[in-house]
């Protein structure tokens, strides 16, 4: 188990703008009330995307039972992240004492089944509590097997998934990263008289294959990715991390400490930034070039972005009529409350308010500087809440995480899933695309009159809510709505 | 106005159509103790029994009149006269049908004068029910030679209001079913349910859903059918409150059996999806004068949450979808409904539904039209029966198998696709063939030739299509 002390670091996040608030560092979970995940969630999704890894959770069954293989990150190569791999504790194991045996013997077993790279693993509240020793257990058995065994010491307890975000980075940071030099770049695969610059990308987590989209730009202008934490990343790859040039945070302050770290011991310079958007696209290459000081990168750069963009608004203009004024409650968290609503408005599209839940201070000074100063932020909002800001709004569509779903559907609302879970590529240029086609496919779909209609036996309800505020909603949402509210 | 694009080709290449005698005998086999007999040779009837064998996994009654060189050149009207004595004598039928072929039509068969003839020649099978009908192969389709039997069978047994003495409303709970060739014995099945929710009696004419629902009997062996609507249940139609016609195909017969017994009859062209399952309920409710019960309304709500539960699969679904009118029209109703697109529609021939269909264009055509028309369209699901099986494997899509024949599945016949609940399992099925096989949107695999993955992996774990990656040109031009 961590020591208080321990966490208090990991809390105390000098580069992270919630720490110069009064109250510092991230929010304690509300008993009762509170809907996110544990530090151990967090700790596995930032680190599952690292395919080759057998990645081991230590625990009894509920940790690993309810969240493996459960996430849509791609992998280009090996499927091992796929396997759940737990050591199910058992109350024998736990009363006399066995589970740090069982860790060993499960390190020996992952290791003769599929001859891993490396093997993570994670710990849970029970060996935590019980005072599983998994430090040395890790190196013992890292030792034995010949193989590296990185412990992430991440009882659900310790703290939010945010938290746990934190301890999968300072994890990796700690055990892997600076343990290998870079392979030289191998003749004849960069492009021809360009200087080929390594970076980084930090919480790119590749979902749905999204950043399939973008690597290949990267590529043509000659920027090897060392490393993405995490997606499709292999442990080789991890392991290099501290040659980059520059470190791009993607959508994600959760794993800020990694770029803060990489700085302090490496020098190494970062920006934040997103892929969410034509916008944002172009502002992170553009923050490559600027970082990396490179003039010819720079012109490439500019010379590609004008390409892309005329291809993509060329690309986008059957869809920008359809959903051009069109309404959108964002409910998302973090980078993404901001990244997204660029996106949106590059569409044409009114972002009527966003989540902010685990957005930093950073990240609402940007939706102020998106949005308006009087934009509306909702700080962890109920189902009840959601819907009711959706009705008082006249949105035309939620925009949120996989959680909120069924809330959105049952309130017979269109909906779009932007979440980790999502099936659907949106990063890059490309990706708008998809996000487009996705946006459309629901909020267009004939299904939603076909559910707020009364049954023909039925008389039609009236319309509530005519006292909602004034909005730029043609009529027929209004009346939807109103009818939505009696379903 | 839908465009209706005929055939254009000499050679069909995997049909989609069967022919008219199979939905001739289909609508027979529907009635209790009724054996079809097809006029021709004995391929014909030995062709159509296979076809029903393989799709509902049952011994199927059917007899020829087994047209040999002889008869084909000099006559065959022996062959009906004597076929039919032989059934009525040996099988002890109450219905025989007298289905006639490509072979028994160009020939020139008056094949009504043929039971004219065997009525004459053997007044003592006067209590079996005879019904002669044109079905020859080389026009129309299932669905028209099904239509056109129930028609006849209407015309032959249904008596006159006058003459029989029958009023519409004196069995003030019977509503009679005209059920068309789209509906399987599943089918059947949830549309009696939902009838008889209402205190309404329902007889269906015809009613696979009694002989062909695959059930084990205490007789072992029948050489009629066993089930179906009795042919005593025929003569009470003209009392009935009202009359259910399902399917376009069958609107000549509604016509024809409301001109006959005045009972008032409702047209359904299908009974898929919500809006159409809505029109249905809301009719019986009429018709039964009883509330909508609890049951019916919840089965609603489980189909609407399914609709947008499934949306997301369904919306913008690039559809192809092949089959006989009907059903070609309901698949596409139910599909438009939740936002997908029919970007092809193929039906095996003419029928009045076509011209209702929401889309701009129709083809009649064969199952090579589909794959062709599929491919050019980027279809990304297929409707059809089991011989577009081999289709959707040539393009590498899900299909969903539905209507005539299905033979590459058990139980096929008994899949439910109508009403709230059909409906909604329908819908299920389609999001999760989708969700099975959810290429066409995925992001291709990129690999990076600057990255430092391991060599080996190139070759370890190869890329469906490997012109995605590999080299350092940007992937999107």
């Amino acid at each position: 188990m961590k020591s208080s002390k321990d966490i208090a670091e990991l809390i105390n996040e000098p580069a992270c703008e919630h720490n110069k608030k009064s109250k510092s560092g991230c929010a304690k979970p509300k008993p009762g009330a509170s809907a996110g995940g544990c530090a151990f969630d967090g700790a596995q999704i930032a680190l599952l995307p690292i395919v080759d890894v057998a990645h081991i959770v230590h625990g009894p069954i509920a940790c690993a039972g309810s969240s493996w293989d459960n996430r849509g990150t791609r992998s280009s190569g090996p499927d091992l992240y796929r396997r759940g791999l737990t050591t199910d504790l058992t109350e024998q194991d736990i009363i006399m004492g066995r589970s740090e045996k069982r860790l060993f013997h499960s390190i020996k077993q992952a290791v003769e089944s599929f001859n891993p790279p490396a093997v993570f693993i994670y710990n849970t509240c029970v060996p935590a509590l019980i005072g599983d020793d998994i430090e040395a257990v890790c190196k013992a058995a890292g030792e034995r097997f010949g193989v590296p065994v990185v412990p992430v010491d991440s009882a659900g307890f310790y703290g939010t998934k945010n938290m746990g975000n934190r301890i999968a980075g300072d994890a990796m940071v700690r055990h892997v990263v600076g343990t290998r030099e870079p392979d030289p770049l191998p003749p004849g695969v960069a492009p021809e008289g360009i200087r080929v610059h390594d970076v980084n990308l930090i919480g790119e987590y590749n979902i749905a294959g999204e950043f399939w989209h973008v690597l290949p730009l990267l590529d043509e202008l000659g920027l090897r990715v060392l490393c993405t934490l995490s997606g499709d990343a292999r442990f080789r790859e991890v392991q290099t991390m501290h040659r980059a040039e520059v470190n791009m945070m993607v959508c994600s302050k959760a794993m800020l400490n990694v770029a803060r770290k990489l700085e302090q011991s490496f020098g190494t310079p970062w920006f934040e930034g997103s892929f969410y958007g034509i916008t944002d696209t172009s502002q992170a290459l553009r923050d490559f070039a600027r970082i990396i000081g490179d003039a010819d990168l720079a012109a490439r750069t500019e010379t590609l972005i004008a390409r892309e963009e005329a291809r993509i608004h060329a690309a986008l203009e059957p869809w920008r009529e359809r959903l051009k004024g069109r309404r959108v409650l964002l409910n998302t968290g973090g980078v993404k409350s901001w990244s997204v609503v660029s996106a949106l408005q590059d569409l044409g599209m009114a972002v009527v308010a966003t989540g902010t839940k685990k957005s930093t201070e950073e990240d609402k000074a940007r939706i102020r500087e998106l949005m308006g100063e009087d934009a509306l932020m909702l700080d962890d909002v109920s189902p009840k809440r959601l819907l009711q800001v959706v009705k008082d709004y006249r949105c035309d569509i939620l925009i949120a995480g996989g959680r909120n779903l069924y809330t959105a559907l049952k309130a017979r609302l269109p909906f779009l899933d932007i979440n980790q879970e999502r099936e659907f590529g949106y990063a890059g240029y490309q990706g708008m695309l998809e996000l487009v086609r996705q946006l459309a496919l629901t909020i267009e779909s004939p299904v939603w009159e076909a559910v707020r209609a009364p049954a023909p036996w039925r008389p039609a309800p009236p319309v509530r809510d005519p006292a909602a505020k004034p909005g730029t909603r043609p009529v027929e949402t209004v009346v939807s709505l109103g009818v939505a509210a009696h379903g | 106005m839908v465009e209706i694009v005929r055939r254009h080709k000499a050679l069909s290449v995997n049909p989609l159509k069967a022919s008219q005698p199979v939905g001739g005998s289909l609508a027979t086999l529907g009635f209790d103790k009724a054996i079809p007999m097809l006029h021709g040779s004995q391929g014909c009837t030995a062709f159509a029994k296979v076809f029903f064998v393989r799709h509902f996994r049952e011994p199927i009654p059917l007899q020829s009149t087994a047209m040999d060189q002889g008869s084909s050149v000099m006559g065959a009207d022996d062959n009906v006269i004597e076929g039919l004595r032989t059934i009525a004598e040996k099988s002890s039928p109450r219905l025989i049908t007298v289905l006639t072929t490509g072979l028994s039509e160009t020939q020139g068969v008056d094949v009504k004068r043929c039971v004219r003839e065997f009525r004459a020649k053997y007044p003592q099978y006067g209590h079996v029910a005879v019904v002669a009908v044109n079905t020859p192969d080389f026009t129309g389709c299932l669905e028209t030679g099904y239509a056109a039997t129930v028609t006849e069978i209407i015309a032959e047994l249904v008596p006159e209001a006058e003459t029989a003495g029958t009023r519409p409303g004196t069995r003030k709970r019977q509503v009679n079913v005209l059920a068309g060739s789209c509906l399987t014995p599943g089918d059947l099945e949830q549309l009696r349910a939902l009838i008889e929710a209402f205190d309404l009696r329902p007889v269906f004419l015809p009613d696979v859903s009694d002989s062909l629902d695959g059930h084990l009997t205490d007789d072992d062996f029948s050489p009629v059918t066993v089930g179906g609507t009795p042919c005593s249940e025929i003569l009470t139609l003209g009392e009935a409150a009202a009359t259910l016609v399902i399917g376009a195909s069958l609107r000549k017969a509604g016509e024809l059996l409301r001109e006959r017994t005045g009972v008032p009859s409702h047209h359904f062209d299908h009974l898929l999806g919500l809006a159409a399952t809505d029109r249905l309920i809301a009719t019986l409710a009429d018709i039964g004068g009883r509330k909508v019960p609890e049951r019916i309304e919840r089965q609603r709500a489980q189909l609407q949450d399914a609709m947008v539960d499934t949306h997301f699969m369904l919306g913008f679904l690039r559809v192809a979808i092949a089959g006989d009118p009907d059903l070609l029209n309901a698949c596409a109703h139910l599909i438009r409904e939740m936002g997908g697109e029919v970007v092809t529609a193929v039906a095996a021939g003419q029928g009045p539904a076509l011209e209702r269909m929401p889309v701009e264009a129709v083809k009649i055509g064969d199952l090579e039209d589909l794959e062709l028309m599929a491919r050019q369209h980027r279809a990304e699901l297929l409707i059809g029966n089991s011989h577009a099986v081999q289709s959707a494997e040539r393009l590498g899509l899900p299909i969903l198998r539905c209507g005539f024949p299905l033979y590459d599945v058990v139980g096929g016949y008994q899949k439910t696709f109508i009403g709230y609940a059909g409906g909604r399992q329908t819908l299920f099925d389609i999001a999760n063939l989708v969700l099975a096989n959810h290429h066409a949107h995925e992001v291709p695999v990129y690999r990076s030739p600057l990255s430092q993955k391991p060599a080996s992996e190139a070759t370890d774990y190869p890329m469906e299509n490997p012109a995605h990656g590999a080299h350092a040109t940007p992937a999107h031009h």
